[in-house]
């Protein structure tokens, strides 16, 4: 046998290409070196400066407790969706109608003036007796007012990409768990939500990456010891903006690579038994017979 | 088998002959204005093999869609064993079962579908465990065990920890089988089975089918496969536009069609 050698095809226009882009990054390498307005001293100075890490350390708290927030709702809002009872399916629209079609800055307003509005949380009878009280301004602080604020707005886009990922679903497999006596609630999440989340990680990942910036908005409510507001006081303290902003999309980039690593593991979860399956047994079982799969079967049936 | 108390007058009536475990009594269907199931009757006996041929479009899938409750009946009755299937009949006006309700029912009855429906995230093993475990709270282990059994009896024992894209079609049916086995229902309804495989695979899966004839389980079977309903039917039973043409001994007919649709559909298919 002579196996083929074969002369591959010339691109020599992919080496131009590669030539013209390396020409570029350096061309932007040493701009950026050489360019003093840049204050890359100012940057190293400040890159690790405690408030910006404690920036950091906020920015991230803010993006993983409203995107916990946001998925647990959208979940239940995507169920509620796809539900038989005509008031989930009423109350799921109009919640998405409403927190999608109002700018999650005025939301964010809202939460921080909630206090205002209401001084007092009260539980009791209406028209009766109180029987708990509380300070909103204790309960719904800053940090509570900026995390729910752009969770519930969240919530209402998740929402409908988790609807997507549910209809991804072939209805056959609603069938087949129906059929086996699942209750509906059971089957969705057991067998149609672990196979939606294929289609709808890949999204939700554009969304906590998109919300990782979107809390630099919460100087709406206002919340002042995330990543955006530390680097613009610093900016205003020093009146060196670049550097600063250089610090800030430094660790914006630095978290959302961070993130990016993250979801490839998820994909990778929710992808078992679909994605890059071998053709090959997932755990070898026991070597029993030499040959087993040629066997004729029923002979041992009869 | 239990006995049902509340149909005693059923039961009076026929004293003598084995009660029907399916009882299909004036069944309609409509899909909007398309009248597809034109008043069926059928009984089916415990551990009878009946099987269902026509042409597609007769009506024959969404008949046995309608036992299981994947269909509404729009009017009709059906019984699987002495149990009104979907409803509740109090002084004559039915009442809908609730979801509960309905999910007992079904655990009564396993169904194959001809596109195997395996869940695709989970392996052949934890397909079969599935139901069992999370329906009927059996342990993990005991469902392993049994589940075991049931994929050797499928002959795929050495594929249980394979995810359903690493099986052939025919060989996902099978899982399909013994997932529908697991929870020992005493009624195995299966639509279309053997149609989605390569001709090479269909052979496998009807000799499980046969063997599971063979052990007493009560089938109906929706197929193409006229060979199966002449060597393993006990009743064969020829549907043409939402009406039952004709019924009885597969032999009989498939030897000496009465009906002349019937006639001209066997030619087809033979």
């Amino acid at each position: 046998m002579e196996l083929i050698d074969a002369i591959p095809v010339r691109h020599p226009w992919r080496w131009v290409g590669a030539a013209v882009i390396l020409l570029v990054v350096i061309l932007a390498i040493q701009s950026m070196t050489t360019n003093p307005k840049f204050y890359w001293g100012t940057f190293r100075t400040y890159v690790f400066d405690v408030l910006v890490i404690q920036g950091v350390g906020w920015t991230l708290v803010l993006t993983v407790s409203s995107m916990v927030i946001a998925i647990v709702l959208a979940i239940l809002l995507a169920f509620m969706r796809q539900s038989d009872n005509p008031l989930f399916r009423y109350v799921s629209w109009v919640w998405v109608w409403f927190f999608r079609g109002t700018p999650v800055y005025t939301q964010l307003l809202f939460w921080g003036s909630v206090g205002v509005l209401y001084p007092k949380i009260i539980l009791g009878v209406p028209f009766g007796p109180e029987l708990l009280s509380w300070d909103t301004a204790t309960v719904i602080n800053a940090t509570v007012a900026a995390i729910v604020g752009l969770g519930l707005n969240e919530s209402a886009y998740l929402a409908e990409i988790f609807r997507a990922g549910l209809k991804s679903v072939d209805n056959g497999q609603m069938e087949a768990a129906e059929a086996l006596g699942m209750r509906r609630s059971k089957v969705m999440w057991r067998i149609i939500l672990p196979q939606a989340m294929r289609v709808i990680i890949p999204p939700t990942g554009n969304e906590t990456i998109g919300m990782l910036k979107t809390t630099s908005l919460v100087l709406a409510v206002p919340f002042t010891l995330d990543l955006t507001f530390v680097t613009n006081a610093l900016a205003s303290r020093t009146f060196l903006p670049i550097p600063l902003l250089m610090v800030a999309a430094f660790w914006y980039l630095v978290i959302t690579s961070v993130l990016m690593v993250g979801q490839y593991y998820v994909e990778r979860h929710f992808g078992k038994g679909v994605d890059n399956v071998m053709k090959a047994p997932v755990k070898v079982p026991p070597p029993a017979a030499a040959d087993p799969i040629m066997l004729p079967r029923g002979n041992n049936l009869a | 088998m239990p006995d049902a108390t509340h149909t005693s007058a059923e039961q009076a009536a026929q004293p003598v002959t084995v009660k029907p475990l399916v009882e299909i009594q004036g069944v309609h269907k409509f899909f909007g204005d398309h009248h597809v199931l034109k008043g069926i009757d059928m009984t089916v006996k415990p551990g009878e093999v009946s099987v269902i041929i026509g042409p597609s479009g007769s009506g024959k899938s969404t008949l046995l869609r309608c036992i299981n409750l994947l269909e509404t009946l729009s009017a009709g009755r059906i019984y699987v064993h002495n149990d009104l299937i979907g409803y509740r009949e109090v002084n004559g006006k039915l009442h809908d079962l609730n979801t509960k309700q309905i999910a007992t029912q079904r655990r009564e009855i396993g169904m194959v579908f001809q596109r195997f429906n395996l869940f695709p995230h989970k392996t052949a093993l934890q397909n079969v465990i599935e139901a069992p475990t999370q329906v009927k709270r059996q342990s993990k282990a005991a469902a392993k065990l049994k589940a075991l059994e049931l994929l050797e009896m499928v002959g795929l024992s050495d594929r249980a920890n394979f995810y359903p894209s690493q099986l052939s079609g025919g060989q996902q049916q099978r899982v399909a089988i013994a997932r529908a086995l697991a929870m020992e229902p005493e009624l195995m309804l299966f639509d279309e089975p053997t149609s989605a495989l390569d001709p090479e695979l269909v052979g496998d899966v009807l000799e499980v089918m046969k063997n599971l004839a063979k052990s007493g389980m009560t089938m109906i079977v929706v197929t193409h496969e006229i060979g199966f309903a002449r060597e393993v039917g006990d009743t064969l039973t020829f549907m043409d536009g939402g009406v039952v043409v004709e019924s009885g001994n597969p032999r009989e007919i498939i030897a000496n069609p009465q009906h002349h649709r019937t006639k001209e559909f066997l030619s087809r298919v033979l």
